[in-house]
């Protein structure tokens, strides 16, 4: 797991360089993001990620401590903070969607590259977490049942850790840097 | 491996301290966003933030991931290698995007250059 964590670090480091490379080198880069709502629902996304790792690093230890039952409910509290998660950034795309962007068009006079590079780079994030909702989900199955071991249980939880860790940076280069004041 | 780790799991912290990282993560956060509202330098601000989010991650990476319990080996051969292969990329993008960018603010519409332009050659970006 340590193997992809580094190597899908560094797919994450190339899209937000390429990110900011982009915006370094085009003019009317786009600021669309007002304080309110869409910082206000960046920023509360951030604290459900945030809250859904202490979630996770609560059942690692509960696995590591035998407890099934209460393994399972955190993991399972875990994968609704992805999915609200999920939720929350899917009304922000569709309302920039229904704004006009598009990853090759950008509704705001700016560079079309701003909608490339955002729906990239928060694509790829979005599914990411995605993954991890569904592969928590095997390992609550798993280890409710049995199957599987505190060990995987560990091994998930850093995968979550990590998408935890990418949207750390993605949220403020990508949110807090294009403030629209 | 398997006892191994459910005994260094036993081991990697306890509820409170899981709750006192995320309530820093949280409030770190809560910075950010002021800095935001605040409308500072753009310079300014992608500096403070790199640096608190790079802390926020560092805090990640040692508590919820439990980098802080595993064999020293383990980190160093994990991160150095990682840090290296983020300072070749940011080398090798970030010279050229500076010389663009650079360009990009020197260069003149044709209609606000006072000399004629040789052989109708503009400098675009």
């Amino acid at each position: 797991m340590w193997l992809f964590i580094i190597s899908d670090a560094l797919t994450f480091t190339v899209l937000l360089v390429a990110y900011s490379y982009s915006r370094l080198t085009n003019p009317n880069w786009s600021t669309p993001f007002p304080i309110w709502p869409a910082i206000a629902l960046s920023s509360t996304m951030s604290v459900i990620l945030l809250s859904s790792s202490l979630t996770m690093v609560m059942g690692v230890a509960a696995a590591a401590r035998g407890d099934r039952r209460a393994t399972v409910k955190w993991i399972l509290f875990t994968m609704l903070g992805g999915l609200l998660f999920i939720v929350l950034h899917s009304y922000e795309w569709m309302h920039l969607i229904h704004d006009g962007l598009r990853p090759f068009s950008n509704p705001w006079n700016g560079s079309p590259l701003f909608g490339a590079t955002f729906f990239g780079v928060t694509g790829m994030h979005m599914t990411h977490v995605a993954i991890g909702v569904i592969y928590l989900g095997i390992i609550a199955t798993g280890f409710g049942r049995g199957k599987f071991t505190s060990e995987d249980v560990e091994v998930s939880g850093i995968y979550w850790h990590f998408v935890d860790l990418v949207w750390m940076f993605v949220f403020p280069l990508i949110y807090l840097m294009s403030v629209k004041y | 491996m398997s006892a191994h780790a459910n005994a260094e799991t036993h081991a990697a912290g306890t509820g409170k301290t899981f709750a006192w990282v995320w309530f820093w993560l949280i409030l770190i956060t809560a910075v950010e966003v002021f800095l935001a509202y605040m409308h500072i330098r753009p310079e300014l601000m992608l500096t403070i933030l790199v640096g608190l989010s790079t802390i926020k991650v560092a805090m990640i990476m040692a508590y919820f991931m439990h980098l802080r319990w595993e064999k020293l080996g383990l980190v160093l051969w994990l991160i150095p290698a990682l840090v290296f292969c983020i300072c070749m990329i940011l080398i090798f993008f970030f010279p050229d995007g500076f010389r663009l960018e650079k360009q990009r603010k020197e260069y003149k519409p044709l209609s606000q250059m006072s000399a004629p332009v040789p052989n109708g050659h503009i400098w675009r970006v």
